[in-house]
């Protein structure tokens, strides 16, 4: 199986600067497994303030409403793909990201 | 989340004409707020949002009440006199529960009786809270305590002697087809309770009592109940151990041929007593039963093996909201969307969208929007992104919603889409518009009359003019509806058609009529209006296809009119023949662009393209920023597209997420993303018609959503435009001779 790479900083920064596609398959191997059932939190953003405010939130089984996750609140769905990437990232390769470069 | 619902009736409206809304409030009376708006533009962006007051007479501030939802699905024989005082008698059925035991919240399951939980009287044979067969008759109950298997067939049976204080209970798998390790269980217990006063019967639920001068039902059944029956007597172990016995008429109280008038609600009695029946909130019939055998796929050839009702608790056709405001459309009103605002403290607004149509006698607008509300419904109360699942992975982004529509997973009572599985996981192949209908606004996901909207705003700000009709006025009235109309412009996803509906475009083709499809994966899947239930759509997720779930196997003709569902492409009447491409691929994180191909400089194409020097086009837009994007059709002569159609622009460079669809690669392989695939893209085409008419196709949902672009100033704009003043023309179009 595919695992990730957790020296390849390189996509992590091409995830920062488009975190909507087309990417590298590099790239879109990583998400494949960020995403993936085995690793997935199931999360989901919920529209708070319509066009300036997102939370993320988590799925839950048996029909449940989602668990939202009030904590932290994103001005920008970019800005809440990024969160969710480096959460998922530093969860799978058990590495925490170091600061990367401007981008 | 919204503190203040409701639900239109009816959806289509001519000026002068009536409507009704019925509207509840959230936990407990609240004033609310209401206006009458036409809709301009949708909240695509900020300070998007354009609407016109429209005056009327509910406008203002109104006290609202909570207005229950009795979602569940059951049977009903409105003859209590034929069920009271009985000492000895036997119940008996075909049972195949989907959801034992119930989870997370254990719950009884009535399979048939009387019981009265209001009142505390009458009986009923039922599954208890383990899903183990049981009978509760003058508050006893006594159970055999073998919990049932989910999606097994079973025979069950209650042998009642009042007179002998002794029940007899039976389960009995049916291992014809399907191998089982279970064995039949029979016991007699002791049953010390009196004969029950009359009440209803029920199948699949029981009484709850009167609320709010309404009947509530409970401990609804979810599975497949098949040949019901009651039997005068208390029959004898030789016999409940023969179900397929006879038994003689005289002893027969009632015998419900749930595999009759399939197409409709009555449940008919086969027995002398004519005990007959209505189903409510529309369970599933025309499905497989405890004998059927696979010879036969089609109910109609086969009713014997269909002889069985699927049943669901949250199933739900009319909510039944007593009227809360009712006005009168202004006879000047000018057709278009209509919404009532709706407006309460402590959530956000909810919209209930209605249509007005042009008057029903004097002049029609030179240009029809076909909104697509087959398809708006068909996505309505859709929870399936709220819900554990791949969506992320198809999506290529985390799936969004609002605050409004975590309403639907807090209030499952509202009902699912046709996106959605039941609480037994079977797939929801009904939809109703007579309950709220929670996304369907100018608000929220960038999707269906969302966007829809985006191709009105572009009409006002043209100052083209255009009436809005339905699919559901299409399915209705046909041909006569769009004949008058120079050109009928569909939105950007009509996805869902009825036969009548494709008729109905190809009949006006055929007088010469032009049609602009404006949008992606239209036409696709097979759906039909139940004439027995007003407000529903049915559709059967059949074989092949993009699908949420996978319909039963046997199960693919329609209850409602016999017809063979699924995809229009198994059907002989692809897309492609009408609006000469059809789905390929979907992707849902950002969009492409078109390049103008060769076929795009042909001459006869020429007046597609005037003013437009750049080949690019739509490299800009709401969706992912880009014309081509969401959902993408092609042109493919071997599934009927005109083979004399130009392809005048292709999409290209799509991104990772853009799939091809499975209907598109009979075997798996690699590579088939928009990155490796070409086969992955949305094709631009034009056709003339031989009958004078002509198609122009975006073969793209994200299309319409380019059309504002730098304030409608743009190349996707004026492409439009030259198409739509072409097609006003009346000059009719001419197929090339040659091909």
């Amino acid at each position: 199986m595919f695992a990730i790479d957790p020296g390849r900083l390189d996509l992590v920064r091409e995830f920062r600067e488009r975190p909507f596609g087309p990417h590298s398959p590099e790239l879109q191997a990583v998400l494949n497994v960020l995403r993936a059932a085995r690793h997935c939190q199931n999360l989901l953003l919920v529209c708070t303030r319509p066009h300036r405010e997102w939370i993320l939130a988590e799925k839950q089984p048996g029909g449940l409403p989602p668990r939202l996750l009030t904590d932290r609140v994103f001005a920008s769905l970019q800005e809440a793909e990024w969160h969710a990437f480096r959460v998922r990232w530093e969860a799978v390769t058990g590495q925490p990201l170091p600061p990367l470069d401007p981008a | 989340m919204p503190r203040v619902l409701g639900y239109a009736e009816p959806l289509s409206v001519a000026p002068g004409e009536e409507i009704r809304f019925m509207v509840g409030t959230l936990d407990g009376p609240r004033r609310y707020r209401a206006e009458v708006v036409r809709v301009v533009c949708g909240d695509v962006a900020p300070d998007a949002l354009k609407t016109v007051r429209v005056p009327t007479s509910i406008d203002g501030e109104h006290a609202g009440v909570p207005q229950p939802i009795h979602a569940g699905s059951y049977a009903v024989v409105e003859r209590p006199d034929a069920f009271a005082g009985l000492t000895r008698f036997t119940m008996h059925a075909f049972i195949q529960p989907t959801r034992v035991p119930m989870r997370p919240v254990p719950q009884r399951q009535v399979i048939m009786g009387t019981w009265a939980e209001d009142r505390g009287t009458g009986f009923a044979l039922l599954l208890d809270e383990a899903g183990a067969l049981a009978l509760l008759l003058g508050g006893r109950l006594i159970s055999l305590g073998a919990p049932l298997t989910a999606r097994r067939w079973y025979h069950v049976a209650a042998s009642v002697d009042l007179t002998a204080r002794t029940a007899t209970l039976r389960q009995a798998p049916l291992a014809e087809h399907t191998p089982s390790l279970e064995r039949a269980i029979e016991r007699t217990l002791t049953l010390d309770a009196s004969a029950q006063p009359g009440a209803e019967l029920f199948l699949a639920a029981a009484r709850r009592g009167i609320e709010a001068g309404r009947l509530a039902t409970t401990w609804h059944f979810n599975g497949k109940l098949d040949r019901p029956a009651l039997v005068r007597r208390a029959l004898t172990s030789a016999e409940l151990a023969a179900p397929g016995l006879a038994i003689a008429p005289k002893d027969l109280l009632a015998a419900w041929d749930l595999g009759a008038d399939i197409d409709g609600e009555r449940v008919s009695d086969r027995s002398p007593n004519h005990l007959h029946g209505r189903t409510v909130n529309a369970p599933k019939r025309a499905v497989t039963g405890h004998n059927w055998d696979g010879t036969a796929m089609d109910w109609r050839r086969a009713p014997e093996q269909y002889g069985a009702i699927h049943f669901h608790d949250d199933d739900l056709h009319d909510a039944g909201w007593a009227p809360s405001l009712t006005t009168r459309i202004p006879a000047d009103a000018r057709s278009g969307v209509y919404a009532l605002r709706l407006a309460a403290d402590g959530g956000p607004d909810f919209w209930v969208v209605f249509y007005v149509r042009p008057p029903r006698r004097g002049p029609r607008a030179p240009i029809a929007f076909l909104a697509s509300t087959a398809t708006y419904l068909c996505y309505s109360n859709y929870r399936a992104r709220m819900r554990p699942g791949p969506a992320e992975l198809y999506i290529g982004a985390l799936p969004t919603v609002d605050t409004t529509d975590l309403l639907l997973m807090h209030h499952p009572e509202l009902g699912g889409s046709t996106y959605d599985v039941h609480s037994d996981g079977s797939g929801v192949c009904h939809v109703s518009r007579r309950r709220p209908l929670v996304n369907v606004r100018p608000t929220g996901r960038l999707w269906n009359l969302l966007l829809d909207l985006c191709l009105l705003d572009w009409l006002e700000a043209h100052e083209l003019p255009y009436d809005v009709i339905t699919d559901d006025d299409l399915h209705a009235e046909g041909l006569p509806l769009l004949q008058d109309y120079a050109v009928v412009l569909t939105g950007c996803h009509p996805e869902y058609y009825s036969r009548e509906m494709l008729d109905a475009l190809a009949a006006y083709l055929g007088r010469g009529g032009r049609l602009m499809y404006m949008g992606g994966n239209g036409f696709y899947w097979r759906v039909s209006y139940p004439a027995s239930h007003p407000g529903l759509i049915e559709m059967r997720r059949a074989e092949d296809g993009t699908r949420a779930w996978v319909e039963s196997v046997g199960e693919y003709y329609h209850s409602s009119t016999g017809e063979y569902g699924g995809l229009w492409r198994r059907q002989g009447r692809a897309p492609n023949v009408l609006a000469g491409v059809g789905f390929v691929a979907q992707g849902f994180d950002r969009s492409s662009y078109y390049r103008r191909t060769e076929a795009g400089h042909d001459p006869r194409a020429r007046f597609i393209f005037e003013g437009i020097a750049e080949d690019v086009l739509g490299d800009f837009g709401l969706f992912g920023d880009g014309a081509a994007g969401l959902e993408l059709d092609a042109f493919n002569t071997a599934l009927g597209s005109p083979p004399w159609a130009l392809v005048v622009a292709s999409s290209e460079n799509h991104s990772n997420a853009f799939q091809l669809v499975n209907e598109e690669m009979n075997v798996s392989f690699a590579g088939a993303d928009g990155q490796f695939s070409a086969a992955v893209r949305a094709d631009m085409v034009f056709y003339e018609h031989p009958a004078g008419g002509a198609v122009f196709s975006t073969g793209s949902i994200a299309y319409v959503g380019s059309l504002g672009h730098a304030h409608h100033a743009n190349n996707i704009s004026r492409l439009t435009l030259n198409v739509l003043r072409r097609f006003l023309d009346p000059s009719p179009f001419k197929p090339p001779t040659s091909r």
